[in-house]
């Protein structure tokens, strides 16, 4: 039998000041990335926020400082550029604020046609967004996901007892926030494709605390004598070989297509990626030592 | 123990029905035999737009230009028949978005406006403003009427421009009120296909102001951009029934644009719904141009214009640029015109095809616009592909090395969530966009976590001194429930996501929710079978694990 890990007794909840401090800072930083992009402050993608993204592949290197000169002097303001330097790619954004501008992305490709006329280019993609698409988008993903944790708490609840619920979902928002502030502080652009990982991951995380809460209620249906510390220590420890496993093999995906996976999909597995090892370190650090912080009434799983 | 031999049946079924769900998406369906494909499903996954590469555009109607296109129209012919009438009338201007104005040359004169708009104009309401003054408004049910025909007859008209322009499956449908979806895949011209799309392509013939001073002080060409110039120095003393347009050169040589100024009346004298034909011609000096043919009433109105304007100019304009000021010659009979520019053999060519198509009843704003040029859709699924891969060989080998011969039915399983979640995609023709393949990542992703989650449990139960039949069977107990909350909490999110997002986040729930409950199937009733399998064939005192 190959093991990763034997029977362990590792006093998880024991470290728990120093886990809720940990996940405090790192729900701040969620918190003031929210903050910021109410504020429109933060790095929001233009399906979000509206404007023009023209990506273009070169044939050789082009300077990104010489790129940016070119087109500030042709007039376009709020440019942003990004470099894939190892396709020869450029990535142009130009962020509006108010109205769709028809010719912004005709704009830039006429900006690097003449000043650039001894590198032809092609045209990777263009994406223009009127603001009122995005205003609607940032909208339908906020109702998303309000409802989906409504759900998931009610679930939970009923499966298990309330306080289960509300810790689940806690956990799972902290998950979410930690690796939505991560990005905003490595200043990563905040797109459809990355709210669907920070779902995606949401998912994940919500898996991998039911799976302990599962445990604990086994444990606690048992042997209901022991103190609540003592049940919950044990159930983490019982699953502990499992919870490392799955995260390891799903980080084992997630590195190759991360480092390999093309300039679309490298944020989106950065995303997961975090969120997998947050998620894990959640559903142990955070979500099970929230139900001793709540004990609660006994309730329906302590009756019998 | 329940009996193998029923389950193992449903499990073949649904890995054959899958396979043959799933062979049209592959290139192995063309080389199947006739019969095949004609009796047995043959449309398969489609890519999406990331993937393929293509366009995906949302057009908004302006749908109030429609009504006020329909009162400039109205005020037009009001003035027609007050003159014939001989109705004492001053002027008649659309002076709102939705209102005319009819100033009176005598208080007395309103009877007679109103009994000539009473019978002729039953869509307006007019109302008294004033002693000499008429306002008339638009019907507001008249008015939704025009909206909705024109968001209808916008739809018609860029569906019938893509079909002749030629793209494998479009997508062309409404959306709410106002909105036009277009997705049109694989389109290598981008620029080309949106300005056929967003062209008003509304065909008017006007006849040129020369009589007047402006149009003799007007410059013969100015550089494209000092249009602005031209209107601000003249703006003020142009007669208020006339306009001026522009006319674009490109010289040919260096490709520097240069535009004509022309003073023409506001009125136009033919508007291109008279249309029957357009097509492209080449003429003597392998310059391409339109030739087009009128109905009858277009046909007697063109000869009727042509005849009194002889050896005056007419311009030819589309969508307010012009595109030759030609003098007439002669009386033009037969309904036939050509409109020459300088244009190359596609530019006219797309002109062709609008023309055909007819105008857009009001003009489109482009809202949305998500291009993808086709090297990077193959960029994306080629490397999205080999990584996808790549992770699986990892797992897979994982599993085996972690859990041995059980590792191998955990690999059995994630195959068969493999084959069913593409055969069931397939069976829905879905299209598989880029968050749809993350979606099938973390469907992987949680088959492997159910079978961890029964391993783990198995081991356990061995670890007590249970025989391997009961161990196993009691790990797959105790995992059941929580494999069940697990997937059914995702499935909530998935579901909520389904119903509240907007397009790949759909793509991404849709994939999700069919992978949890096919995962469901896998780890219930697929890898129990195989583990009950072989537990039948001689009792196991050891297992692989």
């Amino acid at each position: 039998m190959l093991e990763i890990l034997g029977k362990t007794s590792i006093d998880f909840m024991g470290w728990r000041r120093y886990s809720f401090a940990l996940s405090g800072v790192l729900m701040l930083l969620g918190l003031i990335a929210l903050l910021q992009i109410g504020r429109g402050a933060a790095n929001l993608g233009i399906d979000f926020a509206g404007g023009t993204a023209v990506q273009l592949k070169f044939e050789k290197p082009v300077s990104i400082e010489k790129a940016r000169e070119a087109l500030l002097k042709s007039g376009l303001k709020e440019v942003e550029i990004q470099d894939f330097t190892a396709d020869n790619k450029l990535l142009v954004r130009v962020k509006a604020t108010t109205t769709i501008e028809e010719k912004v992305a005709e704009k830039v490709l006429d900006v690097f046609k003449k000043d650039f006329a001894d590198d032809p280019f092609v045209v990777d993609a263009t994406t223009e967004i009127g603001p009122t698409i995005g205003q609607k988008l940032q909208k339908d993903a906020l109702i998303a996901i309000s409802i989906s944790m409504l759900g998931i708490i009610l679930y939970v609840a009923a499966r298990f007892e309330f306080r289960f619920g509300i810790a689940a979902a806690i956990a799972t928002f902290h998950d979410v926030l930690a690796v939505l502030g991560i990005f905003y502080v490595l200043d990563k652009e905040i797109t459809l494709l990355i709210v669907t990982a920070l779902l995606t991951l949401a998912g994940y995380s919500l898996t991998d605390t039911v799976v302990v809460f599962d445990r604990i209620r086994e444990n606690l249906k048992m042997r209901h004598r022991d103190p609540l510390e003592t049940t919950i220590n044990n159930a983490v420890n019982q699953v502990l070989s499992r919870t490392v496993v799955v995260s390891l093999t799903v980080i084992l995906v997630l590195i190759p297509l991360t480092l390999a996976g093309g300039e679309v999909l490298h944020d989106f597995s950065l995303a997961l990626l975090l969120g997998v090892i947050i998620g894990t370190y959640s559903s142990v650090f955070v979500a099970s030592p929230l139900l001793i912080l709540w004990k609660g009434t006994p309730g329906k799983l302590l009756r019998r | 123990m329940k009996p193998v031999a029923g389950r193992l049946l449903l499990l073949s079924v649904t890995i054959v029905v899958s396979l043959v769900l799933f062979l049209p998406s592959t290139p192995l369906f063309s080389s199947m035999p006739e019969w095949w494909k004609r009796n047995l499903p043959n449309k398969g996954i489609t890519l999406g737009l990331d993937l393929q590469g293509g366009i995906h555009l949302v057009l908004e109607v302006e749908a109030e230009r429609a009504i006020e296109i329909a009162l400039d129209r109205m005020a037009g012919n009001m003035t027609e028949l007050f003159a014939e009438k001989k109705v004492p009338v001053e002027s008649v201007k659309r002076t709102s978005l939705t209102e005319i104005t009819i100033n009176l040359s005598a208080p007395g004169a309103k009877e007679a406006v109103f009994s000539v708009t009473d019978d002729q104009f039953p869509t307006l309401s007019g109302r008294p403003s004033g002693d000499r003054v008429l306002v008339y408004a638009m019907k507001s049910d008249e008015a939704e009427r025009i909206k909705k025909a024109a968001v209808s007859q916008a739809l018609e008209t860029v569906r019938n421009r893509i079909d002749q322009f030629g793209v494998a499956e479009p997508l062309i449908q409404q959306q709410g009120l106002r909105q036009i979806v277009v997705q049109l895949p694989g389109v290598k011209d981008p620029g080309r296909a949106k300005a056929l799309i967003k062209n008003t392509a509304l065909l008017e013939f006007k006849m040129l102001d020369e009589e007047h001073k402006v149009a003799r002080a007007l410059p013969s060409r100015v550089p494209a951009g000092k249009e602005e110039e031209v209107l601000k120095e003249f703006g003020p003393q142009i007669p208020p029934e006339d306009e001026i347009l522009f006319e674009r050169h490109v010289e040919k040589d260096t490709g520097r644009v240069t535009k004509t100024p022309y003073l023409v009346k506001k009125r136009a004298a033919l508007t291109g719904d008279v249309l029957t034909d357009a097509r492209v011609a080449i003429g003597e000096f392998q310059n391409a141009y339109v030739s087009i043919n009128f109905d009858s009433t277009g046909a007697k109105l063109f000869e009727r214009i042509t005849a009194e304007n002889v050896k005056k100019r007419m311009a030819i304009i589309l969508d307010n640029t012009v595109y030759s000021a030609p003098v007439i010659q002669e009386r033009i009979g037969g309904g036939r015109a050509q409109i020459t520019g300088s244009f190359s053999t596609e530019e006219a060519n797309d002109l062709a095809i609008v023309l055909r198509a007819g105008a857009l009843p009001a003009p489109v704003k482009i809202i949305q616009d998500l291009t993808v040029g086709p090297s990077l859709g193959r960029d994306s699924i080629e490397k999205g592909i080999r990584s996808t891969l790549f992770a699986g060989v990892v797992v897979i080998c994982f599993m085996v090395i972690y859990y041995r011969r059980s590792g191998l039915i955990a690999d059995f399983a994630l195959m068969l969530n493999l084959i069913l979640l593409v055969g069931l995609l397939a069976g829905f023709n879905a299209t598989l966009t880029l968050p749809g393949i993350a979606g099938i990542i973390l469907t992987i992703g949680m088959g492997v976590d159910s079978n961890v989650l029964m391993f783990e449990r198995i081991r356990e139960e061995l670890r007590t001194g249970k025989p391997v039949r009961p161990a196993v069977d009691a790990g797959y107990d105790k995992a059941f429930l929580t494999i069940l909350d697990s997937h059914v909490t995702t499935l909530i999110t998935g579901f909520a996501l389904f119903l509240f997002g907007t397009g790949p986040i759909k793509g991404f729930a849709v994939t999700l929710c069919l992978g949890i409950a096919i995962n469901l199937f896998t780890a219930l009733i697929g890898t129990k079978v195989i583990f009950d399998l072989l537990n039948r064939r001689g009792q196991m005192d050891r297992l692989s694990i």
